[in-house]
């Protein structure tokens, strides 16, 4: 067996390093606190893998070159943080409806607006569902660890590919600037999945054609001989754009449907201490670690509690939510924000069991004390 | 009969085109295809690429690898798909809104980094696809919805715009001087560097008719009346040189191209 090549690493950098093991070829992006590092790291070892890294001149451009790039075939990413987010929302409804693979990440601060630069805040998980216009569904991603920011890397760009959407990946300033012990993954460990490219010939190619069986219209790259159109508007499978009332319904539940259809597929979560559970913390990002710190600080005193860790956020995960909120007196929803992932957790849990939610948007982490009293206090 | 350059270039199942009668995009969309047609440019290996409004439209008519964007973005899309894949012929379809005033930033930073992108305005004076409001080329004291007591605003000159940000192609011709699109367009690809060349369309429904200068014919016959070719401007004495719209080959520049030098990045490791 290969030596493991094991190193400390910084949230951001296992983010840039899972990416290029994932086969990120472009990035585009503009510099922006606390996600910074994921720009300087890709400009530096992207042209050492043939790879290419472009500053552009705003967060709009950046999200909008990805595109570009992702339609000549090439796997790409930006990053950024919340007023970089919300600038990105214009070309992720567009990535939306043309079905274009691409990976946006999020290190999110404290907002609205300028907001805090270098703390952390989870506000932006409704931004991330429902951030762009119209009707859709996507999909987010969020670690806590630096090793699973590596992993879950890989995952965003091979759920981009599989599903052809854009899919966030979310941090927090916390993960994103902390450091860890990594052990690096053979390349023969990763499994990494390539957009279907075209099974016909140009001639025969509609480019949103669905062939039965399949998630998604196979998708051809600009310069290969499949000469297509693709538009923001709605379209036929032609590609050209439509008005027509039933493609156009047609067309917006497809995109919805091919998430909402697979959640099984996509969805991921950690389970810690459920099997006794008679109360659950939900948490995510940095505030799931705290959480699993104050889970064993509560157990050790004997209180039957358990967490559960979404590590998909959208699309959220449905069916474990509620087998949960089932079993258990209480579900408590921890979170740097205002309540954000609570109203949808209660709108999954609050038919079986008493939910509560706990928040801060004063840039300060979440620490387990703050949780223990929070559930002590019933 | 279509022409054979319809036939030959477009997407005729696509067809007809949702300009108005008199539009001058036809002509603009019609150099294009004649250009490439003459520089023998294999069709899967352009790249049209538009962003949003009546001149952006003809991307989805036209049978090559294409790309209708969002409002502004054409340019910054069109960075990332040359970037990419720098084989593509990338050429840019944009109007003057589109181009000078939502992604009037994308103007100025892609002709900064001189990445090699053949840029067609499609310049009407008006916003069109929304009704006839007035844009950053809209001349001052002219009319639009949005400017009904006449238009404040200093227009733009797109050219001199994209020469200062860095361009190393820059041209003017009009919906009259057909033939000059057609050889500044060629031109404009055969340039290793950003090239912009502006075209002077008309929009007889709304700019024109707000503002009283009579059908496409008038508008047209106007362009020729009160344009001059830069060859011949630059003869003339200072004092005799007039208002006219300078017309031609306005700025040819040599510098480092965006993708080489990225190339050379990559080939030094």
């Amino acid at each position: 067996m290969a030596e493991k090549k094991i190193k400390l690493m910084q949230g951001n950098e296992a983010c840039v390093e899972g990416a290029i093991a994932a086969g990120m070829k472009i990035y585009a992006g503009y510099p922006i606190t606390p996600s910074t590092e994921i720009a300087e790291l890709s400009a530096a070892m992207l042209p050492k893998v043939g790879g290419k890294f472009i500053q552009m001149e705003d967060e709009i451009a950046s999200i909008s070159a990805i595109i570009g790039a992702s339609l000549t075939g090439a796997k790409s990413m930006t990053a950024t943080s919340g007023p970089g987010f919300s600038l990105k929302q214009e070309g992720i409804g567009y990535a939306v409806i043309s079905e274009v693979p691409c990976v946006i990440v999020n290190v999110q601060r404290g907002g609205p607006s300028t907001g805090l630069p270098t703390s952390p805040a989870q506000g932006d998980i409704m931004q991330a569902r429902w951030g762009t216009h119209g009707d859709h569904s996507i999909i987010a991603l969020y670690p806590s660890t630096v090793k699973e920011i590596y992993t879950t890397t890989i995952k965003a760009f091979n759920l981009a590919e599989k599903y052809r959407t854009p899919v966030m990946l979310l941090m927090d300033e916390v993960i994103g600037h902390m450091r860890e012990k990594i052990e690096i993954p053979d390349a023969d460990e990763i499994e990494i999945y390539n957009r279907k490219k075209p099974s016909v010939k140009p001639e025969e190619y509609l480019p949103y054609k669905m062939k039965e069986g399949d998630i998604v219209p196979e998708m051809a790259s600009f310069g290969e001989g499949y000469r297509f159109h693709v538009t923001g508007l709605v379209h036929s499978e032609t590609g050209f754009p439509t008005s027509n009332p039933k493609l156009s319904e047609e067309l917006v539940n497809r995109l919805v449907n091919k998430i909402e259809d697979n959640v099984d597929d996509i969805v991921e979560y950690e389970e810690y201490m459920l099997d006794d559970a008679e109360e659950v913390i939900i948490a995510y990002g940095s505030t799931a670690r705290s959480a699993k710190s104050a889970v064993d600080a509560l157990r050790e005193e004997g209180i039957k509690i358990g967490l559960f860790r979404p590590i998909t956020i959208w699309p959220v995960a449905q069916k474990q939510i509620e087998a949960i909120a089932k079993k258990v007196k209480r579900i408590s929803v921890i979170e740097m924000n205002t309540g954000q992932y609570y109203l949808e957790i209660s709108r999954i849990a609050n038919q079986f069991t008493k939910v509560d939610k706990y928040g801060r948007i004063n840039g300060e982490l979440i620490t387990p004390e703050e949780i223990i009293s929070f559930v002590k206090e019933g | 009969m279509p022409s054979e350059l319809v036939d030959k270039y477009f997407r005729t199942e696509f067809l007809p085109h949702i300009w108005c009668p008199g539009c001058g995009n036809g002509i603009v969309t019609r150099a294009i295809v004649k250009a490439i047609d003459n520089l023998g440019l294999k069709r899967d290996d352009v790249c049209i690429v538009s962003g949003i409004g009546c001149s952006s439209r003809a991307s989805g008519y036209l049978d090559f690898n294409t790309i209708h964007t969002t409002h502004g973005r054409a340019l910054a899309f069109a960075t990332g798909i040359k970037f990419a894949n720098p084989d593509l012929h990338v050429i840019v379809i944009t109007g003057d809104g589109d181009c000078a005033a939502i992604g009037g930033n994308h103007l100025i930073h892609a002709a900064r980094r001189n990445i090699d992108l053949t840029t067609v305005v499609f310049n009407n004076n008006i916003y069109g696809m929304t009704g006839g409001q007035y844009s950053p080329t809209t001349p001052t004291g002219e009319k639009g919805t949005t400017a009904p007591y006449g238009n404040i605003d200093a227009n733009f000159d797109l050219c001199n715009l994209a020469q200062a940000a860095g361009a190393t192609y820059v041209s003017r011709a009009t919906v009259y001087h057909a033939n000059m699109i057609i050889k500044q367009i060629e031109e404009g690809v055969k340039n290793k560097g950003f090239s912009f060349i502006e075209t002077i369309s008309v929009c007889p429904t709304y700019y024109g008719r707000r503002n009283k200068k009579g059908d496409a014919v008038d508008m047209i016959t106007y362009l020729k009346d009160n344009t001059i070719n830069k060859v011949a401007y630059d003869k003339l004495p200072e004092d005799k040189r007039g208002e006219k719209l300078v017309i031609g080959e306005l700025y040819k520049g040599q510098r480092p191209e965006y993708t080489d030098e990225y190339k050379k990045i990559i080939e030094s490791f």
